[in-house]
């Protein structure tokens, strides 16, 4: 399915796909990775975010930007069922994975959240070792491992921390800097083989060199996994991301904030040429 | 106007200025230091009156028999002063009380703090708590006349428990300490952050695989503070053991089926027979009090000190 597929929904509009502006796609887009349609999460009777269609492209990078309260992270977190954990919480619609929806009755939310794994806001090690860190995922997973040794130096790799973690293994997560345990935590993430990796304002807890250093390790990591970012960070977005999202909080008649997806497009066409006015005025400052 | 403004102003004016004592705060602050210092001379009231009985107990018998006697008769005719006997049954039915309440008090916290709905816990917590309010002289007469003839008629083989005996008060004592593990675990664990659980199910772990590898294991120095703190309760309990544990004490008794005293229990006992200040039988109580004192004294310690580890362990 291409993304230009979802324009015809109120309220949301979807650029072409071609233009090789920055942020532009690394390839043509195919099928979806990931596809929402019509998704609304509710907080018990309350209805954070309504009725969000948009595609999730393979190995691409997709940004979710938006003020405070539009949702966004709702949305980031029903994408591998992390909602569940919150009593009352609740979503409609369908999220797709493959063409298969995440709420059916018989998908295991521990088996989504295998395939599709998330990095949060602050860095949350575990207090173990740097070692049992990364190795945590493969052994509650049951992964088959020829060499645990290994997969740890390959994640820690991955993740651009091995050569400043390499000769202590053995010492606490805790013992490092934000920036290398965010690091640590992508290295957990990626250490038992996601497809897709969720990431929560990953930078917002971040001072600005661990932050380009995320960001470098997020281009690199675009290569062999599909990641979605929430993220405050405009600049960030527009470095990063091939997509993005703008959500936006609208108040209803019983004033109650609802988010809502206002426009899904290439990030190089969301920047320079928004289809929608309140884009352009949260774009360009005028508000948010 | 002007002048109601102007007096107003002093008014305020002289409020500020330092005239008025507050007779309140100096007092209660009294208050609080005489309070604060009660327990501190208590604590040191009770080394003293150990100390010179003790001194005295030593004087005629040698802390070699005192620590390495496998019989202690104070009352025989034919006297002896070896400890073993007491500090084995003292071991023993720590043993036994901690087989039950470790596994029961981690099971609950786990269950409480991981497991249940916010409203389950709100109100089970509070009910657990209220069972170490139980007075122990309920759970001797519980232990003695409730669960040891049930013990003695359900045992497969003919050498079943004794009347009184180890088991049945280390049972006891287990169920007793259950609340204190089971309340200051969950304490800790719902200490752990909740990113750590998150972190955790989004690496695609289990509930089970949550609660056991990852919050436990942060919650361990409040866990093992927990279990210390109930190991010197246990020690330290005495109406269970004096009830339901028996009193012998010229051997080192092993079987847990049998009855024998504890450190406590033998205390509790002489204390209440009548014995002339300042024999030996009676200095006698103040050395094995003095030993007592030392175990739970070091236990105490032991428990502050992972506490403050773990208070540590997310600063």
């Amino acid at each position: 399915m291409n993304p230009t597929d979802t324009t015809n929904r109120p309220g949301v509009s979807i650029a072409g796909v071609g233009t090789q502006a920055t942020g532009a796609p690394k390839s043509d887009a195919a099928d979806p990775v990931m596809e929402l349609s019509g998704v609304s999460v509710y907080y018990g009777a309350y209805e954070a975010v309504r009725d969000t269609s948009m595609p999730i492209q393979e190995k691409q990078i997709t940004a979710m930007i938006g003020p405070s309260g539009c949702g966004k992270s709702t949305i980031l977190r029903s994408l591998n069922r992390m909602n569940d954990l919150i009593p009352g919480a609740r979503v409609s619609g369908a999220v797709t994975y493959h063409g298969q929806d995440l709420y059916a009755k018989d998908v295991d939310p521990i088996e989504v959240r295998r395939r599709i794994g998330m990095v949060f806001q602050k860095p949350n090690p575990f207090p173990k070792s740097i070692y049992d860190n990364v190795a945590y995922g493969p052994r509650v997973t049951g992964m088959k491992v020829s060499s645990m040794d290994d997969l740890v130096e390959k994640a820690l790799r991955d993740a651009a921390l091995w050569d400043e973690v390499k000769d202590k293994l053995k010492t606490s997560g805790l013992a490092l800097s934000g920036g290398q345990q965010q690091r640590l935590c992508i290295a957990r993430t990626i250490a038992v083989r996601p497809e897709i990796i969720l990431m929560d304002e990953p930078c917002s807890a971040l001072d600005p060199i661990a932050t380009a250093k995320i960001e470098d390790l997020m281009s690199e990591l675009s290569n062999d996994y599909t990641i979605v970012i929430v993220t405050h960070n405009m600049q960030q977005a527009a470095r990063v991301s091939h997509y993005t999202a703008f959500f936006t909080a609208e108040v209803d008649e019983q004033q109650e904030r609802h988010g809502r997806l206002v426009e899904f497009s290439q990030t190089g066409k969301l920047f320079t040429n928004p289809a929608d006015k309140r884009t352009e005025d949260y774009i360009t400052g005028r508000f948010g | 106007m002007s002048t109601s403004t102007s007096n107003a102003g002093s008014a305020a004016g002289s409020a500020l200025r330092g005239g008025r004592r507050r007779p309140v705060d100096s007092t209660v602050k009294v208050l609080l230091v005489a309070a604060a210092l009660v327990s501190v001379a208590t604590t040191i009231g009770i080394v003293i009156a150990l100390v010179q009985p003790t001194i005295g107990f030593f004087q005629q018998v040698s802390i070699v028999e005192f620590v390495t006697g496998t019989s202690w008769t104070p009352t025989f005719a034919q006297k002896a002063y070896g400890v073993l006997p007491l500090v084995a049954a003292t071991l023993t039915v720590t043993g036994v009380a901690l087989t039950i309440a470790v596994p029961l008090g981690l099971g609950s916290a786990i269950y409480l703090s991981e497991y249940a709905n916010p409203r389950t816990r709100k109100v089970l917590k509070p009910i657990i708590e209220l069972l170490a309010g139980v007075p122990t002289v309920v759970y001797g007469f519980v232990a003695l006349f409730a669960l040891n003839p049930l013990l003695q008629k359900w045992w497969p083989t003919d050498n079943g428990p004794a009347f009184q005996n180890l088991l049945i008060a280390g049972i006891a004592m287990g169920i007793m300490i259950v609340p204190t593990i089971a309340s200051i675990s969950e304490d800790s664990m719902a200490a752990v952050p909740r990113s750590l659980r998150e972190g955790a199910y989004a690496l695609a772990s289990t509930k089970m695989q949550v609660s056991t590898r990852v919050v436990v294991p942060a919650a361990m120095s409040g866990i093992v503070a927990a279990v210390v703190l109930g190991i010197s309760r246990a020690v330290g309990e005495t109406m269970i053991v004096t009830i339901a544990g028996g009193l012998t004490s010229d051997r080192i008794v092993l079987n847990p089926l049998e009855g024998a005293a504890t450190m406590t229990a033998f205390i509790a006992n002489i204390s209440s027979g009548d014995i002339p200040v300042g024999s030996l039988d009676y200095d006698s109580v103040f050395a094995v009090g003095a030993l007592l004192f030392l175990i739970t004294f070091a236990l105490n310690a032991v428990s502050i000190r992972m506490v403050r580890r773990f208070r540590e362990v997310y600063e």
